[in-house]
């Protein structure tokens, strides 16, 4: 199993994270959210090329029983989706922070990111329920 | 509040899931998750509590009586310690539940779903005052296990040292007060046990040590679902008939008179209204149910009732029903137009 909360990563109370790098910020899933999940199907990717706003769907994730919508922490627009999950969804689950991250976004805003919680702050997040 | 079987806390210590489902607290999936729960069944042996299952005893001189007259199968061919698939149907021909109907030595037995226990109960009851003495209560001290997959019987038969190997299908063997019942709802083959809920951990136990893979509610739907099986509230409930859900070999007509008899008599002769389907879609997205269905021209052509990523096929399948025939449709997943095949509904025979 993986460091479930990374301490060099941002979080959303909808269970993404966001790892900055420069002005370009990588989005995926968390440990506690592909858990809750379980066996992860499908991923909807969005176009490269999207523009999008801090908090709007982007896409989709479906495990066998349900389907849940991907909410981007940050605005700006997507320079790449992994395509790596269209043959092999199961990434987000094996390696939610590695293999298995969502999209990478060109910030719009690069002060999205105060918004977010801390590792701390998400664990607590995710204790408390 | 929630009930609960007597393998709650077996569940909690395997680390499983527990979600609401038809007022009971039950298990959704244990740590190794669905999809290799699923495998587990199909390749090699699952155990699965069912304990939530409606049981139902049917006693008197006029039991045989009641059940003809509430069911539609024919239940006076059934042997003692032989049990046969059963709808109910209202006036309508519209289905109150599907059931199985086992017929013990002094009296009959009704698995019935577990959203419906309740309701069945008092239909039997309602029915029951024109065939006295016949009487309908809960088999309240009673609970069920399921042991599916090809390893099944060798599992239990050695487990239980039961000798099961001339077990038929849908036939029952009693054996130090447990009713092992040889049928399941997963497309393979497997055991039920209906067993006093006060055994059933120490049997639960004993299978689980045997390093069976104990399966959730997630798996026993997505196996039901690939060997095309019907969910009571999905497809079937008291609008829909068990001709148009692909069960017309369980309504025998010639047996006499039951309730919903002269509905479905007629829809026979006039023509099904709709009918269950499988749909196989491309791509990846999962049909889910209330997704519309359209034909090639965009006009309404039907609904999804279930749909599921399939571990066997390792893509989405679906059940929908259909008002027209026709070679493809297109489903409606969230505003997307999904080109589909129309299939027969078991996905996967063993």
């Amino acid at each position: 199993m993986s460091e479930p909360f990374p301490v060099d990563l941002k979080y959303s109370k909808e269970h993404e994270w966001v790892k900055v790098d420069g002005k370009t910020a990588l989005v995926g899933i968390t440990h506690h959210a592909q858990d809750q999940l379980g066996d992860v199907v499908y991923v909807e990717l969005p176009p490269v090329g999207k523009e999008i706003k801090a908090m709007e769907e982007f896409g989709v994730v479906e495990s066998v029983k349900s389907v849940s919508s991907l909410f981007c922490p940050v605005s700006g627009k997507v320079v790449e989706a992994n395509s790596a999950l269209n043959n092999s969804p199961q990434l987000v689950n094996d390696d939610p922070y590695g293999k298995g991250w969502i999209i990478k976004v060109e910030m719009g805003n690069p002060a999205d990111t105060n918004a977010l919680l801390s590792a701390a702050d998400y664990k607590k997040l995710v204790e408390a329920k | 509040m929630l009930k609960r079987t007597p393998l709650y806390q077996a569940h909690l210590n395997l680390g499983a899931k527990m979600v609401p489902f038809a007022g009971w607290e039950m298990p959704v999936s244990y740590p190794a998750g669905i999809i290799a729960e699923h495998n587990a069944v199909r390749n090699s042996v699952g155990i699965f509590d069912i304990g939530h299952m409606g049981l139902i005893k049917i006693e008197g001189e006029e039991a045989l009586a009641l059940i003809q007259k509430a069911a539609t199968n024919d239940a006076s061919v059934l042997s003692v310690n032989q049990c046969q698939y059963s709808i109910l149907c209202n006036e309508k021909g519209g289905t109150i539940d599907d059931i199985l109907v086992y017929r013990l030595p002094m009296s009959y037995l009704i698995v019935c779903n577990a959203s419906n226990t309740e309701k069945v109960l008092a239909w039997f009851k309602k029915q029951a005052g024109a065939f006295s003495p016949a009487t309908a209560s809960l088999y309240d001290n009673y609970c069920m296990l399921s042991v599916q997959g090809p390893k099944a019987l060798n599992l239990v038969s050695s487990v239980l040292s039961a000798p099961l190997s001339d077990l038929k299908h849908n036939h029952t063997l009693w054996w130090r007060d447990i009713i092992l019942s040889r049928t399941g709802y997963t497309g393979e083959d497997g055991i039920e046990m209906i067993v006093a809920k006060k055994e059933a951990a120490g049997i639960w136990d004993a299978v689980i040590k045997q390093g069976v893979q104990p399966c959730g509610l997630g798996a026993r739907d997505t196996l039901r679902l690939e060997a095309g099986l019907p969910l009571y509230g999905h497809e079937y409930d008291e609008a829909t008939t068990p001709l148009e859900a692909g069960y017309a070999w369980a309504v025998k007509f010639d047996k006499g008179d039951f309730i919903g008899r002269e509905a479905l008599f007629k829809e026979k002769a006039e023509g099904l209204r709709k009918k269950l389907v499988g749909l196989i879609p491309e791509g990846r997205a999962i049909p889910r149910e209330t997704n519309k269905v359209v034909d090639r021209k965009g006009l309404s052509a039907g609904v999804i009732t279930s749909g599921t990523f399939s571990p066997t096929l390792k893509r989405p399948i679906a059940l929908a029903y259909l008002e027209g025939t026709g070679e493809g449709v297109n489903i409606e997943i969230r505003g997307n137009l999904v080109p589909a095949k129309i299939v027969a509904k078991t996905f996967y025979k063993r």
